[in-house]
């Protein structure tokens, strides 16, 4: 390709631009949280005395150590089992493809752009009847359910492109359903599973609108949920409330970081198929 | 290598001692289908239960007055006559398609501009560093990005900061808490979210397209103008596609950013279609209007979201 310096500079300079406008509001919450609390700091300001002791105070103040084991208990409920019946579904949809497996995809596939604000009401009422208003099942099993479209859709699209001919050989060898999905489809779609794990824990970790309509307790939520309660209980305190958003954000960043590539694959494929 | 059983016999000659075989197949056959609805039925019951269950329960809602305790009343379409001629109700429905503008056309044509520039260095180390800092805003809560960017739009926060140290004291406001500012101010919070997105996916579409026909544009003669026109925005119709897709839901179904940035305030001035939702059925229970608003939003999305798929299949066929 022919390239000229300028624009190889000018593309510098842009990128270096756009980080820093995804950078700097980071910064500036970090060093507002520094401050002293109750006082009101102006902008991105070092505080004359950082008051790192903030970071403990919040941690406190917010009991983070509910707050993440109860995160960690609604990932554990809905993650693997979205992911082990989306595995299924999909293999049942996108390989054995039973009579009416194009309509029964087709159904899936409406559910994909539903704004959760659409069955919000009637799902409140739905789970006050169940009589688990209040209790992490009440964002676990609705969330199990609303991850459907994609992650059917998502390993339906999987198990579609694996080689009809490795089906055939095997059931030639006298291979049942069940040991070419075990043993052949399954280790074939580890990258798709695991992709969509990561999808799924990120989506969870991140779910507000349940969070906040189903279940009264922050101490029951989800983080962003908790996020949520705790900026309307702080959200006076300019420099707790950064402490605490910063804590809160943390956990999140390192999974991300430690898992960067994947996200951003998964994420970017997430989007091309939904 | 012998034919596997069930494509070797012939249809319709199950039941004669000669084709055993066939029976066989047909069985299995039968039996592969139950295993196939057997594996989708669980997946199928939870969403049938807590997706399409509760779709037809809005719509019923939507047709009765009811404040969720005492005996709901026949309503009709008065509820749907209420979503769409109410001015609180039809305004919040405006404000969801002003923040397309923020959260899809300036994101997308930010992501276009820069990634057209930065299409040819790609491939180097900051580029790829780039795309890991400019996801993180995707990784992160909307909650924390709606809290976050409060900080930096209020009276003494950094946006104020930065204008008043170029000279533009003038300028400097509570951008969330004034009427006219409100709206767009919210919009830069989505922005700021989905731009990463955008620029990433683009940017991976660019990259595919034959850099031949750039060398072969620019032996011709070709301007950079003329270049992007004619090569780089049909090269990445697709990816244009899905980043609309994605943002466009994003700014009619928007919620936790403005929730916590402005609970739709000053006045109505940031109400959205989800917040007036949230608000009708859990504050001033009317059950029936929330349900209506519902059944109004989720055809406002496919009525959006239709067409831009077909601008997405049209590359493909």
């Amino acid at each position: 390709m022919i390239v000229s310096r300028r624009e190889k500079i000018t593309g510098r300079v842009i990128l270096v631009v756009l980080m820093l406008v995804t950078v700097l509001p980071f910064l500036s919450i970090f060093v507002t949280a520094l401050h002293e609390p109750g006082s009101y700091p102006r902008g991105i300001e070092w505080p004359e005395t950082p008051h790192w002791d903030n970071f403990v105070l919040a941690f406190q103040s917010a009991d983070m150590f509910h707050l993440l084991s109860s995160s960690l208990l609604i990932e554990l409920g809905v993650v693997p089992a979205a992911v082990l019946l989306a595995t299924l579904a999909g293999f049942g949809l996108g390989h054995l493809r039973p009579p009416g497996a194009r309509g029964l995809f087709v159904v899936f596939i409406l559910g994909l752009t539903l704004p959760f604000e659409g069955i919000i009401t009637p799902l409140y009422f739905q789970i006050r009847d169940l009589g688990i208003l209040n209790t992490r099942w009440a964002i676990i099993l609705p969330l199990i359910g609303l991850f459907m479209p994609f992650a059917v859709t998502w390993m339906r699209a999987n198990f579609a492109t694996i080689p009809r001919e490795l089906s055939e050989a095997a059931h030639v060898d006298g291979a049942t359903t069940w040991h070419l999905f075990w043993r052949i489809h399954v280790p074939l779609s580890v990258p798709a599973i695991s992709s969509l794990a990561i999808l799924l824990f990120l989506w969870t970790w991140n779910q507000f609108l349940l969070a906040i309509v189903l279940v009264a307790d922050p101490a029951q939520r989800t983080m962003a949920g908790a996020l949520g309660a705790f900026q309307g209980r702080y959200g006076m305190d300019i420099p707790l409330l950064c402490a605490g958003s910063l804590l809160i954000l943390t956990p999140t960043l390192i999974v991300f970081l430690l898992f960067q590539r994947k996200f951003v694959s998964a994420l970017l494929q997430g989007s091309l198929k939904g | 290598m012998p034919a596997p059983a069930s494509t070797a016999s012939p249809p319709g000659s199950g039941g004669t001692a000669r084709s055993r075989p066939g029976v066989r197949a047909r069985r299995r056959r039968v039996g592969g289908s139950l295993l196939a609805y057997a594996l989708i039925a669980p997946a199928a019951l939870f969403y049938s239960f807590f997706v399409l269950r509760p779709i037809v329960a809005s719509a019923q809602y939507s047709l009765y007055d009811w404040n969720g305790v005492t005996t709901a009343t026949w309503a009709g379409i008065d509820n749907y006559v209420a979503v769409l001629s109410e001015p609180k109700l039809v305004g919040a429905i405006g404000n969801a398609f002003e923040l397309i503008l923020y959260f899809s056309v300036v994101p997308v044509g930010i992501a276009l501009f820069a990634a057209n520039l930065i299409r040819s260095i790609a491939a180097s180390r900051l580029a790829t560093a780039a795309r890991t800092v400019l996801f993180i805003p995707q990784v992160i809560p909307l909650v924390a990005a709606g809290i976050i960017w409060s900080w930096q739009l209020s009276s003494d926060g950094l946006v104020n900061q930065i204008l008043r140290s170029v000279g533009l004291d003038a300028a400097a406001r509570a951008w969330l808490g004034d009427f006219d500012t409100a709206l767009p101010a919210v919009g830069v919070i989505g922005a700021w979210v989905q731009v990463g997105l955008c620029l990433v996916l683009i940017l991976a579409g660019m990259t595919r397209i034959d850099a031949s026909l750039y060398e072969a544009a620019r032996i011709d003669g070709a301007g950079p103008v003329r270049e992007f026109f004619s090569i780089t925005l049909p090269g990445v119709r697709q990816e244009i596609a899905v980043c609309a897709t994605v943002t466009v839901i994003s700014a009619l179904a928007s919620f936790d950013i403005v929730y916590v940035a402005t609970q739709g305030g000053p006045g109505d001035s940031t109400l959205v279609p989800g917040l007036q939702i949230f608000y009708l059925a859990f504050f001033e229970r009317e059950i029936g209007t929330a349900s209506a608003f519902s059944i109004v939003l989720m055809a406002l999305v496919i009525a959006v979201v239709l067409p831009l798929q077909r601008l997405l299949r049209g590359r493909e066929s």
